[in-house]
C-alpha cells in the first residue's frame, strides 16, 4: 500500500470507529462490520482506487453523524414535546 | 458585544441507555453505564460557538461540575469549539446531592469572576429534568433571562430572544449581561469528531473547588426512594364486537 495513503486509511478507520460508538445497533456490531468492510479491500493497490474508497468512507462518517443526530433529535422531541408540535 | 460567554455542560447518562433502578431503590445505576453530554447542553455549546464564529463574542468558556469524568464532557465542548474549560470538582456524597441551587451559585460566582457577558445553559437535564438552573442563575446574578430560546440574535447591547411557550412563540428583548437557556429548535449541534477531540487536548481546563467560589454544598433535599414507572399491563385481544362489549361491561367501563 502506498505510504502516505496508509496513514489516511488508518485515520479513516479510527474516525469511523469513534463515530460507531453511538451506532444504534451497538458499537460491537458496528466494529465487526467495519473490520470486514476494510478487510474486503485490503489488497487494493491502485492509489486512485484507494482515494475513492477513502472518500466513500468519509461520506459514511457524514451519514452516520446525521443518523445519530436525527435519532437523538427525534427521541428528545418525543419525550419533551406535545404531539402537535 | 465582544465579551465572554460561559456555557454550562452536564454529564448525564446517555439518552439511549435503558435506565435501571438500583435494587435498594436509592437511585439509578450509573457504574459502567454510558454517559455523555446532556443534549440540551450540546445545543447551548453550539449556540455559543456560532456566536464566536460570527465574531459577536470573543471567548467561549465551558464549565462542568462533577467528579473527574466531568472533564470528558468539557473536552467534548472544547472539541465543538469552546476555547477553554473550567472543571468544578465535586465528588462522592457531595456529587450525589448536587442540585440546581448549588450549580446556580457556582455558575453565578464564575460568571462574576470571569466577567462573562452571557451565560448559556441547556433548558433542562435529561436525568433530573429540573429546568431550574438557568432561572436560578439569572436570579442570583440579578440578570435578565431568555429561557426556552429557539432563536437568539444580538442587537447592539441587547438580545432578542424568541421563546418556545405553550401555544406558540414569544419574542422578548433583554439587556446584557443575561442568562439564556437553549431549547431543542435553537440549532443543530455539530458532531465532536475524533480529529477535533485530539486538537482540543491542547486547550486548557482549569480546576476549581466550590469552596474557592464561596459555595457551600450542603443539601436541603433528601431522596427517599426511586422507583421504576409502573409496568404497562398487556392488552387483551377480542374476536368480535360482541366480545368487546361484554369485556367492557365485565370491567365496569360501561
Amino acid at each position: 500500500m502506498a505510504n502516505p495513503l496508509r496513514g489516511e486509511v488508518f485515520r479513516l478507520y479510527k474516525n469511523l470507529l469513534y463515530v460507531g460508538r453511538d451506532y444504534p445497533k451497538g458499537s460491537a456490531y458496528f466494529r465487526d462490520r467495519l473490520k470486514s468492510a476494510f478487510m474486503k479491500n485490503k489488497d487494493v493497490t491502485d492509489p486512485e482506487e484507494i482515494q475513492k474508497l477513502v472518500a466513500r468512507g468519509e461520506f459514511v462518517i457524514k451519514e452516520l453523524e446525521a443518523l445519530c443526530f436525527l435519532r437523538k433529535y427525534r427521541a428528545m422531541k418525543k419525550r419533551y414535546y406535545e404531539p402537535e408540535h | 458585544m465582544s465579551g465572554r460567554v460561559l456555557v454550562g455542560v452536564k454529564r448525564v447518562i446517555d439518552y439511549a441507555v435503558k435506565i435501571r433502578v438500583k435494587p435498594d431503590n436509592s437511585g439509578v445505576v450509573t457504574d459502567g453505564v454510558k454517559h455523555s453530554m446532556n443534549p440540551f447542553c450540546e445545543i447551548a455549546v453550539e449556540e455559543a460557538v456560532k456566536l464566536k464564529e460570527k465574531k459577536l463574542i470573543k471567548e467561549v468558556v465551558a464549565v462542568s461540575c462533577g467528579p473527574q469524568q466531568a472533564q470528558e464532557t468539557i473536552r467534548t465542548a472544547l472539541a465543538m469549539g469552546a476555547d477553554r474549560g473550567i472543571h468544578v470538582e465535586v465528588s462522592g456524597k457531595d456529587y450525589e446531592t448536587l442540585g440546581p441551587l448549588h450549580v446556580s451559585k457556582i455558575l453565578a460566582a464564575l460568571a462574576k469572576k470571569e466577567e462573562a457577558q452571557l451565560v448559556i445553559l441547556g433548558k433542562q437535564a435529561i436525568d433530573d429534568d429540573c429546568n431550574q438552573t438557568g432561572q436560578m442563575t439569572a436570579a442570583l446574578l440579578d440578570w435578565p433571562q431568555g429561557t426556552f430560546a429557539s432563536e437568539v440574535s444580538l442587537e447592539g447591547d441587547k438580545i432578542k430572544v424568541v421563546r418556545e411557550i405553550d401555544g406558540g412563540l414569544e419574542t422578548i428583548k433583554i439587556n446584557t449581561p443575561a442568562v439564556l437557556t437553549a431549547d431543542l429548535r435553537l440549532n443543530t449541534p455539530r458532531y465532536a469528531t475524533l480529529p477535533n477531540i485530539m486538537k482540543a487536548k491542547k486547550k486548557k481546563i482549569a480546576n476549581v473547588k466550590p469552596a474557592d467560589l464561596g459555595v457551600e454544598l450542603t443539601s436541603r433535599l433528601e431522596v427517599l426512594r426511586v422507583d421504576e414507572p409502573p409496568q404497562r399491563l398487556a392488552g387483551i385481544k377480542v374476536e368480535t364486537v360482541g366480545d368487546l362489549v361484554s369485556k367492557l361491561k365485565e370491567t365496569g367501563k360501561i
